[in-house]
């Protein structure tokens, strides 16, 4: 019998992040299996609405990964001589939040194609999608600026406060301006769903998957964060006792 | 199906970019956990 040893201090991974990864994998194969062959084509998009079950929850996830990087950031501001965990936190939502943005906007630039017959248009939805997703480019770039930590702390919290003030423009964009995007079919303001049940279950098993997945990725991403920031702090330590001992021999 | 190559690359660009990006973040946690003594990781 052969026994497999496994040393957990190589990894970020616990026992609960493994089960989670486990839960996301079948989330997302279930949601694979569904949106391309259990769900029926739709009667006026006929089969593009598969692109749906991916497109909306990654957008929907994107939206909370950016409240989420907004509220940690608030209470890294208000808790700053405490703890860097909460920026890491931020830091980790906002890499999450880019990476679904990134999926909204390109299922969304194919879908459009099938439905509207063009990629890209400069229409209220898309524009300020286009724009959130720069500013968090953007607020993941100042993250990688040279300073310490805590610098970084700073500078990254305030931005992520004015950021998250965008999220309900994008989200209301379809209400306020004459939009070529469709209004909200579930999150509308009437509370009329109006989806067939087994696509809207679908849709919400897609939102499960992306939600199971946003948690494995940001706690990896922080705890990579934290690693990151150790190794940081230790070679300055190390590089101070060096300059100091040389100072002492001269 | 019909426009089965616009609905395929939309899957296999969302899954494939969240494959790549768990890779890459296992692979950067594995390089930093070897640095990192395991009294520095609050998780273990």
């Amino acid at each position: 019998m052969t026994t497999i040893t496994t040393n957990s201090s190589r990894s970020t991974g616990t026992r609960a992040t493994r089960v989670l990864g486990v839960v996301a994998i079948v989330l997302m194969t279930w949601v694979v299996v569904s949106g391309l062959f259990v769900t029926p084509a739709d009667a006026v998009q006929l089969d593009s609405v598969r692109i749906m079950y991916v497109h909306v929850p990654s957008a929907w996830i994107a939206y909370l990964a950016f409240i989420t990087t907004g509220i940690a950031s608030g209470i890294s501001v208000v808790r700053r001589h405490r703890s860097l965990g909460f920026d890491r936190v931020a830091g980790a939502s906002a890499e999450v939040g880019v990476l679904f943005m990134a999926i909204t906007l390109v299922t969304g630039s194919l879908w459009g194609r099938l439905t509207w017959g063009t990629f890209w248009q400069w229409d209220p939805r898309l524009t300020t999608t286009a724009f959130l997703f720069v500013t968090y480019v953007g607020y993941l770039a100042i993250r990688r600026l040279d300073a310490t930590p805590q610098q970084r702390a700073r500078r990254s919290s305030i931005l992520a406060l004015l950021a998250v003030l965008e999220i309900p423009l994008v989200h209301f964009s379809v209400v306020l301006w004459r939009s070529l995007h469709q209004e909200a079919s579930v999150l509308n303001t009437d509370g009329d769903v109006r989806l067939d049940g087994l696509m809207l279950f679908t849709l919400f098993s897609g939102v499960l998957a992306f939600s199971a997945a946003f948690a494995w990725f940001v706690i990896h991403r922080q705890r990579v964060a934290a690693l990151d920031d150790l190794r940081l702090t230790s070679g300055l330590d190390a590089a101070l006792v060096e300059r100091r001992a040389e100072a002492v021999t001269q | 199906m019909k426009d089965v190559g616009f609905i395929a690359l939309s899957y296999g660009l969302t899954v494939g970019s969240m494959l790549v990006f768990a890779i890459l973040t296992v692979r950067r946690a594995r390089t930093l956990s070897r640095s990192i003594p395991d009294r520095d990781k609050p998780w273990l």
